[in-house]
């Protein structure tokens, strides 16, 4: 535990920086990959919705491997909004198209 | 973290697991004997008797009652005994406020005599089910708090098991009588063993509140209209409104006896009439979850209830809801019969040690370190605490809440109440133990006390009730021989848990101990 005490602080708000990125940032890729899914399935609109649910957790789980695997904590920050941006493009798009 | 990727994996998984590990091991176990909920109940109101089933006796019975006691009332449910739970339980309400939940009123009646049974007021093993999923917290608190934590826990599963690389052949190496070794081979032993069951349960919670905890995709497809999403995943609540007209509801049992008929013999779990005393009136048979695997909360088949006209009958499930289903029906065993609701409560017994051995793990590892100057530094003895009220206390709570049902008078106000503080109660005074105690003494007196009450549950049960083992046994009541039995048999593993902790405690005094515990990693 001593050991643990005398890191730097810069290292702890890494580590802050890090689980902020994995929560927050990672329930927002799950939530953009899940709209896109109920957006995109060929299926009816009901079965969309419910596999896009269902499968939001597993994008969520690698958001999370993803935060804490890589080498610092912006690259964990980048490796989240880079893909949720993406969902969030096909997203628009979709919601788009179903709008008009 | 700037080692590889598994020992990244390792850092994560020992503190999610460590922050999460108290609360996930009171869901677990208070999960592992939902499994036995309507045994646990039948224990706790042993004044229900069981008759030969009977559906259409019941269901008149059942119509009688409440045209009788809730004519004008909005909806009624009716849910018919099965070989698990001997009562009839009716619920019904007065008015829908949409914005609001509950105000149901629910009576169990006797299928035969038609009246309420007179039993002592318990939630008897709802108790431990609502408590594993809500955690006693007002709505949605405590949903989303269990749904937070299962998320957690499957990350833990996950990074668990890339840190266990040799994870097979780590899985036949058990070194036991080696201190902390012994406790991580245990944790991955029964990690690996039931594995499919842990990813199986953890996944499933999630599904089980993903239209709570991750409503965009809803909000995405529909907008405003979410109550469209739901009528278009469960037809069956989309019922015909009220026409202000009083109307006649013909009897049940014909629209139950056409249901089955529609699910080839299939078993109907409960029926619900909408606004009962109107022309509007309709019916709702819904089929048994424990027909099949897969549940399927739309197994309905619709009549109106003035004319007996039959409205719809459900459609097949398609492949995601299908999924979602078996998902949900995997969670909750509805299925199981004897064998399998066996190996489902082992499983979650497992799944608890789990958790349990990785909490004790956590602790011993960081103890080594401190164990010449024989000082704790605040966090370990934190945890310390935490590890002590979290498992041994939930023990005695459990306890206490069987101890309560037996030992409060069947007169006494708001009893059912009663039973749930006293099981918060004894988990309150546990936790106050566990800070005024040095840590193994409070595992040890813990312990012990819970292998008492534990044991002496079947010669409670005997003194104050004329179910005990000695009837039970012959009578054939397995449910009731079965609670007896298990209880006794948890007193007993506490009891060896106690004594080994305590064996390991006294032959050495503090200093030599120290000098034990530092010379140990050496050995290795």
């Amino acid at each position: 535990m001593k050991s643990k005490t005398s890191l730097p602080a810069s290292y702890r708000l890494a580590v802050t920086s890090r689980v902020l990125a994995a929560v927050v940032g990672g329930y927002l890729m799950a939530s953009l990959a899940a709209v896109c899914l109920a957006l995109w399935m060929p299926t009816s609109r009901a079965d969309a919705v419910i596999t896009g649910m269902m499968s939001s957790f597993v994008f969520y789980l690698l958001a999370v491997i993803w935060c804490f695997a890589c080498r610092t904590a912006w690259r964990a920050w980048f490796g989240v909004m880079l893909p949720s941006a993406a969902f969030a493009t096909l997203a628009g798009v979709g919601f788009w198209m179903v709008r008009t | 973290m700037k080692e590889g990727f598994r020992q990244a994996m390792a850092w994560l998984h020992t503190w999610a697991g460590l922050i999460f590990g108290w609360l996930l091991f009171a869901i677990f176990l208070t999960g592992t004997l939902a499994y036995f909920k309507d045994e646990i109940s039948h224990w706790m109101q042993p004044e229900v008797q069981a008759h030969a089933l009977d559906d259409a006796r019941s269901l008149t019975v059942a119509q009688t009652y409440l045209e009788r006691v809730a004519p004008t009332a909005a909806r009624w449910f009716i849910t018919l005994p099965d070989s698990r739970d001997a009562g009839l339980s009716v619920m019904w309400q007065d008015k829908i406020d949409p914005g609001k939940r509950g105000n149901f009123i629910t009576k169990t009646l006797d299928p035969v005599s038609g009246e309420a049974v007179q039993a002592r007021e318990s939630m008897g093993g709802e108790f431990f089910y609502r408590f594993h999923y809500q955690l006693q917290m007002p709505y949605p608190w405590g949903r989303w708090l269990t749904t937070i934590a299962a998320m957690v826990m499957f990350v833990a599963l996950i990074t668990g098991i890339i840190t266990h690389k040799k994870i097979f052949k780590d899985f036949f190496t058990f070194r036991p009588r080696k201190g902390q070794r012994s406790w991580l081979d245990g944790h991955n032993a029964v990690g690996v063993l039931v594995l499919p069951f842990h990813l199986m349960i953890t996944y499933s919670s999630l599904v089980i509140f993903m239209s709570m905890v991750m409503p965009a995709p809803i909000l995405a497809s529909y907008g405003n209209d979410t109550r469209g999403f739901f009528n278009d995943v469960f037809p069956a609540t989309n019922n015909a409104p009220v026409l202000g007209q009083p109307g006649k509801l013909l009897p049940l049992v014909p629209m139950y006896e056409q249901a089955r008929a529609h699910w080839a013999g299939g078993h109907v779990g409960r029926v619900a009439v909408n606004n009962p005393s109107d022309v509007n009136a309709s019916v709702n048979v819904f089929r048994a979850g424990s027909d099949r695997v897969v549940h399927d909360f739309g197994s309905t088949v619709s009549f109106n209830g003035s004319t007996g006209e039959l409205l719809r009958v459900s459609a097949e499930q398609s492949l995601p809801a299908a999924i979602g289903g078996s998902f949900y029906g995997l969670h909750m065993g509805h299925f199981a019969g004897p064998v399998l609701r066996w190996l489902y409560f082992i499983c979650g017994l497992a799944g608890t040690a789990m958790i349990g051995t990785g909490l004790v793990i956590w602790l011993g590892k960081r103890q080594l370190k401190h164990a010449k100057t024989g000082v704790m530094p605040f966090e370990l003895r934190l945890v310390e605490v935490l590890n002590i009220a979290s498992m041994s206390g939930l023990m005695l709570a459990i306890a206490g809440f069987f101890w309560a049902n037996r030992l409060l008078p069947v007169s006494f106000a708001e009893r059912s109440d009663w039973e749930v503080q006293i099981f918060f109660i004894a988990w309150g005074l546990s936790l106050l133990h566990a800070m005024l105690r040095r840590g193994r003494q409070g595992w040890v007196e813990q312990l012990s006390l819970g292998a008492l009450l534990f044991a002496a549950i079947p010669l409670l049960n005997a003194l104050t009730t004329s179910s005990h083992l000695g009837v039970s046994l012959v009578t054939g009541d397995w449910a009731m021989a079965g609670f007896d039995l298990t209880c006794l048999a948890s007193g007993v593993f506490l009891g060896w848990a106690a004594w080994k902790m305590h064996r390991r405690s006294v032959p050495q005094p503090k200093a030599e101990r120290a000098r034990g515990l530092t010379l140990k990693p050496e050995a290795h």
